[in-house]
């Protein structure tokens, strides 16, 4: 078919079903909303499938398809129009998009049948979908950003869905306000990219480009970079502006598996790597990319070890997860990051949907203090569960392992490597195995703490459909990206396929050589650590409950820190938040009342006193009057005389 | 004669109005009808307005002040087509608007209006410094009344001090003017107050002196004009006029009345003085940025939901002094729509502000919370009227704010720096208005009119208030060219001789002028009858 139609396909059937839910928001008939939802979700995955196999079908070199809409700005030498673009990189993502999103779409159905405003939800959900095609297909900048903040919003509207809650309302507002602080980021980075290159579109873009990358923080390229990652900070979640990420947790759990897992959240992923050829340009950037990255995936790692709300456990592991693609792009492995991104989607999808699927049984219950022994009453949702744990602990030959593994080899090797980020990565990997078991344990395995008056019970096949396919998808996910080293010793020597698709768009950073037993040895490291890490988590919380309590109690300190999440909330509220209003509390009281305000009483008051005087002037006395006008006509005349 | 037309209809037809009978709806009606024939009217210009050309275009040329060079003299071109189009789309919005809200000496209230609407419009053609001038100060008069008479508790003290904020800083800008057609005499050998004389001046400056004539008569403009905007620190007269005006005059004030001092910017300070500009621009620019910041910081902790749009129209205009005072095409350009987006996001919060307040008489954010779910059509505009106002991609602010904030950077890039946070901070004082009105627990006031069982949700009229402002948000957000080809040229005229800037009259205005036989005047005049 026409590229144009299956283009115009993808991008606004999930645009019509905005439409069609939005504006009839007030129906409860939760089927009808969703199967329009679903309906164009499926127009939409299919047209992309049908794209993505013509773009397989081109040669290497030139894969591009390419779809101009309209004109938007065009305003002096600047110009961003509406066209968007479908390259390698971007496949990826929208099948990702669409697909991972039909499954939640159609998991949500069960999921939202009890709530009061389902087809609402559906038409945020379509409104989302349409946003993140846009931002992942803009071919420029500036389309790019309107899928931006497009997503931010309704990221915001979906957190806050049920405003009644004005902590979920709270939770949304941070989302957006947070996600702004990156904005506004972004948008300083469009400014020096265009000021630097007089373009936004991406291909002109990276053309223009110097020959080798610039050595000083204070060049172009490295302000822009430095301000467009401040943008990636923002939506995908790294230090410091990550907060906002464990509260978007208010929103129902399928927004958590699609926006703030699945797609949106890997933004920042996707927007420095669509941008390779210019951030690797700037490698002072990179570096402190890479860095950040690598700390966020222990910090949030570290959280998520004393959570007990089965959300908030998902949501830090989120920005851990996240920051291993940071770690990945950071060190110009930009294919292993797009690798893992696309795996985590998967994995982190599923186990979302699997937590919404506990929490729908549930009654609502997200303390996993009140959960246990759940693998005998949900054997779906426990069974699905458990490969997405393997996954994203990284066991072989489940998709995680890959993808993690690729990004901790390169963070090693890579010319843009250190042996401190490996260590880093390292690190979270055992964190993730630990919490991640934890919270198996908590919530399927060991005995029931289930309270009396709540009955679980396994979700109905509309929602467990979702998780089969995320399931089987964790497992084989993986097998598009083998390493050589195993692929090596594999019968058949399956190809990297994932590597030559991606192979052309993608700038390649060189690798410092290992010897092949180096490789092994790393791969052995991470995978063995991570092993030791989930049994002694198993032993912790199946075979000797006690322990935790006993070593929280022993280290109450360092505990408490990381219960508390750092404090980090209450030092923004504290030093940040709290006195700005306070500094805009005294401009209004004391800057605008009292001294501009009280400036312009004295200028009155003082004209009003002159008025006064000159009040004097007019008694009425008409020889005083001839007066005055003897006087002005003295004047004028002597003026025309001099003039003249 | 079309522009004459254009200005002096809404007189006739307040005329007309003052002579009828006392029936109000049917004089509603009326004024209604008649400003939606005064906006038919002005789409005319899409007609007779040529954008192709960067000129002055059907221009009028009457002499008024032989003696003095003063004359009656309007003219059209790209810098202030779209501002009157803004008027006349904004006045029938806002009467259908304030429909129930004024409930007392209707008629009044009615003539006011069209005579306001007619001093905008003059103020926006006028091409003749003085011809500017009366207009500029007779708008205030409607604008006193209105205020003054259908206003708040505290409306004198409102009235007094916009009345006096604004006179104060005209008195410079007439001396100024004076001033020029003084030296208009002296360098062309006549008195003129025509502006294409003015731009034609050689006026004397000296860089290194605040005392160099183009210096001070620069910043005598630039006050009148600051006071207007209105710019940081002569801002606090509009939070006092926002909260006393009834909702229509705080949409026209809004909406309007604040774009004569950018456009004053734009039409006088610009290009009559473009070495003091130059060198002085950092000051305008350092208040601008001031502006958006301070504006936003103060609109956050307001309690009064008119107060805060109010204090939101001063980082908003801060937005719009920044272009401008790029001096560069994609600045100006943005300046420009953020005019025409200020005008209707802002003067659409005040007219929903307007909707709920006249339902539960109050303002006061605290007595809100959870309407969301009890006024659910009124609460869906409203949080798209804040995208349009936090300037969201694909609503009409986003254009504005990144055309001005790219032109910024290109020119001046660190006062951008500061100026990108009051993108942050717009979010924050709107979401949280936002929050506290719409989401959370019902407040006070939403419980008692559930328990009522009483609407608070928006009725037909308000919605069909709404919908031309909420199709212009996404127009202008998806389409900025089909708006931005009308001022194009006339922008790209301004930027290209901006240090030596001329404009000519339209050859063909003459022919124009004959365009409107007697028999279309007629045609137009038994259509109103």
């Amino acid at each position: 078919m026409n590229h144009s139609i299956l283009f115009s396909i993808l991008i606004f059937a999930p645009l019509l079903g905005f439409f069609f839910n939005g504006f009839r928001f007030k129906s409860k008939d939760y089927k009808l909303a969703g199967s329009v939802a679903i309906g164009a979700m499926l127009l939409s995955f299919i047209s992309s499938l049908l794209l993505v196999f013509d773009l397989i079908g081109m040669d290497p070199l030139q894969r591009k398809i390419s779809f101009h809409l309209f004109n938007w700005i065009n305003v002096g030498d600047f110009n961003a129009n509406a066209s968007f673009v479908l390259d390698p990189i971007s496949a990826i993502m929208i099948l990702v998009i669409t697909g991972v999103g039909t499954l939640i779409h159609l998991f949500s159905v069960g999921y939202m049948s009890h709530d009061e405003r389902p087809t609402k939800y559906f038409a945020y959900l379509n409104f989302f979908i349409f946003n993140m095609l846009l931002l992942v297909l803009g071919d420029n900048l500036l389309v790019m950003f309107v899928g931006w903040e497009g997503v931010g919003l309704c990221s915001y509207l979906l957190i806050g869905f049920w405003f009644d809650d004005a902590e979920k309302a709270a939770a949304g507002m941070k989302a957006f306000i947070t996600n702004r602080i990156g904005d506004a980021g972004f948008l300083l980075g469009i400014f020096f990219l265009f000021m630097n290159f007089g373009t936004v579109e991406f291909s002109e873009l990276i053309s223009r480009m110097p020959e080798s990358p610039e050595a000083l923080w204070s060049s172009p390229i490295h302000l822009a970079c430095l301000f467009l990652f401040i943008g990636a900070m923002g939506k995908s979640a790294q230090i410091p502006l990550y907060v906002w990420l464990p509260d978007a947790m208010a929103g129902p759990t399928p927004v958590s598996a699609l926006i703030h897992a699945a797609t949106m959240v890997t933004a920042g992923v996707y927007m420095i790597v669509r941008l390779n050829g210019v951030f690797i340009m700037a490698p002072n950037v990179m570096m402190l990319i890479a860095t950040i990255g690598a700390l966020t995936a222990v910090f949030a790692a570290s959280i998520g070890l004393t959570q007990w709300d089965i959300k908030k456990v998902l949501a830090y592991s989120t920005v851990s997860q996240l920051g291993y693609m940071f770690l990945g792009v950071g060190v110009g492995a930009f294919m292993p990051a797009m690798f893992h991104l696309m795996t985590h989607a998967f994995f982190k999808a599923l186990m979302f949907l699997g937590s919404g699927s506990v929490i729908h049984a549930m009654d609502g219950e997200q303390d996993m203090r009140k959960m246990g022994g759940l693998r005998k009453i949900m054997p779906i949702t426990s069974f699905t569960f458990t490969l997405g744990w393997l996954a994203i602990i990284g066991m072989p030959p489940f998709a995680g392992f890959f993808s993690k593994d690729e990004i901790l080899w390169q963070s090693l090797t890579s010319t843009q490597g250190h042996w401190v980020l490996w260590v880093l990565g390292v690190i979270g990997a055992v964190l993730t195995a630990f919490y991640m078991t934890r919270l198996m344990s908590l919530v399927f395995w060991g005995d029931s703490r289930v309270p009396k008056e709540t009955h679980p019970h396994e979700s109905p096949i509309s929602m467990t459909i979702p998780l089969m396919v995320l399931g089987a998808l964790s497992v084989v996910g993986g097998w598009i990206g083998i390493p050589h080293v195993i692929s090596a010793v594999l019968p058949g020597h399956p190809p990297n396929v994932l590597h030559h698709w991606l192979e052309t768009s993608l700038v390649a950073v060189p690798l410092k050589h290992f010897p092949v037993v180096m490789e092994w040895a790393i791969m052995g490291i991470s995978v063995g650590l991570a092993g030791v890490s989930a049994w002694l988590a198993y032993d912790f919380y199946i075979s000797h409950k006690d322990r935790p309590a006993k070593i929280a109690a022993k280290c109450s300190r360092p505990y408490q820190l990381i219960y508390n999440k750092y404090w980090v909330d209450e030092f923004y509220f504290s030093k940040i938040i709290n006195p700005l209003i306070d500094i805009s509390k005294g401009f209004w009281e004391y800057v605008d009342v009292c001294i501009i305000d009280n400036i312009t009483y004295k200028l009155s008051d003082f004209v009003q006193s002159m008025s006064r005087g000159f009040k004097k002037l007019q008694n009425g006395q008409l020889q005083q009057y001839g007066f005055y006008v003897f006087i002005g006509l003295v004047v004028i005349l002597s003026y025309v005389i001099v003039g003249s | 004669m079309l522009l004459s037309l254009i200005t002096f209809l809404p007189v006739v037809f307040a005329l007309m109005i003052w002579f009828s009978g006392s029936n109000e709806k049917a004089l509603k009606q009326m004024a209604i009808a008649f400003t939606l024939i005064e906006f038919a009217l002005s789409l005319l210009l899409f007609r007779y307005y040529d954008p192709s050309v960067a000129t002055l275009q059907l221009v009028e040329q009457h002499t008024w002040v032989s003696q003095m060079g003063v004359s009656y003299f309007m003219g059209l071109d790209g810098i202030s087509f779209w501002l009157v189009i803004l008027t006349t789309f904004l006045t029938p919005i806002t009467l259908l608007g304030s429909w129930t809200a004024v409930k007392s000496k209707t008629k009044g209230f009615l003539v006011c209006m069209l005579l306001l609407e007619t001093s905008m419009i003059g103020t926006f053609l006028a091409m003749d410094a003085i011809l500017f001038y009366v207009f500029f100060e007779v708008s205030l008069i409607p604008m006193y009344f209105l205020v003054g008479i259908w206003g708040g508790a505290n409306r004198l003290y409102a009235t007094m001090k916009f009345f006096i904020y604004t006179m104060f800083g005209s008195v410079f800008m007439l001396l100024a003017i004076i001033f020029m057609m003084f030296m208009a005499q002296s360098q062309l050998g006549f008195m003129s107050a025509s502006l294409l004389d003015f731009y034609k001046l050689e006026i004397p400056f000296v860089a290194e002196t605040f005392f160099s004539t183009q210096t001070l008569l620069f910043f005598a403009f630039s006050l009148a004009f600051a006071i207007k905007v209105p710019t940081f620190p002569f801002h606090t007269w509009l939070p006092d006029a926002h909260v006393q005006a009834p909702t229509p005059g705080s949409v026209i004030l809004a909406g309007v009345m604040l774009k004569m001092g950018t456009y004053g910017f734009l039409r006088f300070v610009i290009p009559m003085f473009p070495q003091a500009t130059e060198h002085w621009a950092w000051v305008l620019l350092a208040l601008a940025v001031v502006g958006i910041i301070y504006g936003a910081l103060v609109a956050m902790v307001q309690t009064d939901m008119k107060k805060l749009v109010a204090y939101s129209s001063v980082s908003h205009m801060g937005y719009v002094l920044l272009g401008l005072f790029a001096l560069n095409t994609l600045g100006i350009t943005g300046a420009i729509y953020q005019m025409l987006n200020h005008g209707i996001s802002t003067g659409a919060l005040f007219l929903l502000v307007g909707m709920v307040y006249e339902r539960t008489h109050t303002r006061e954010i605290s007595n809100y919370g959870g309407l969301a779910g009890y006024a659910p059509i009124f609460s869906i505009l409203f949080v798209i009227v804040t995208m349009s106002s936090i300037a969201v991609p694909m609503t009409n602010g986003f254009i504005g704010e990144f055309l001005i904030l790219q032109g910024t950077f290109l020119a001046k890039k660190e006062f951008v720096f500061f100026a990108v946070t009051g993108v942050v901070l717009a979010a924050a004082y709107m979401l949280w208005m936002v929050k506290r009105v719409f989401f959370g627990k019902m407040g006070k006031v939403v419980q008692e009119f559930k328990d009522k069982n009483e609407s608070l949700d928006i009725n037909a009229r308000e919605f069909a208030v709404m919908l031309p402002l909420i199709i212009m948000i996404f127009w202008m957000g998806l389409f900025p060219g089909t708006i931005l080809k009308w001022s194009d040229t006339s922008v790209k005229h301004l930027v290209n001789n901006i240090s030596k800037y001329e404009l000519v009259i339209h050859k063909n205005s003459e022919a124009n002028k004959s365009l409107y036989s007697k028999n279309d005047k007629l045609n137009i005049k038994e259509k109103i009858n």
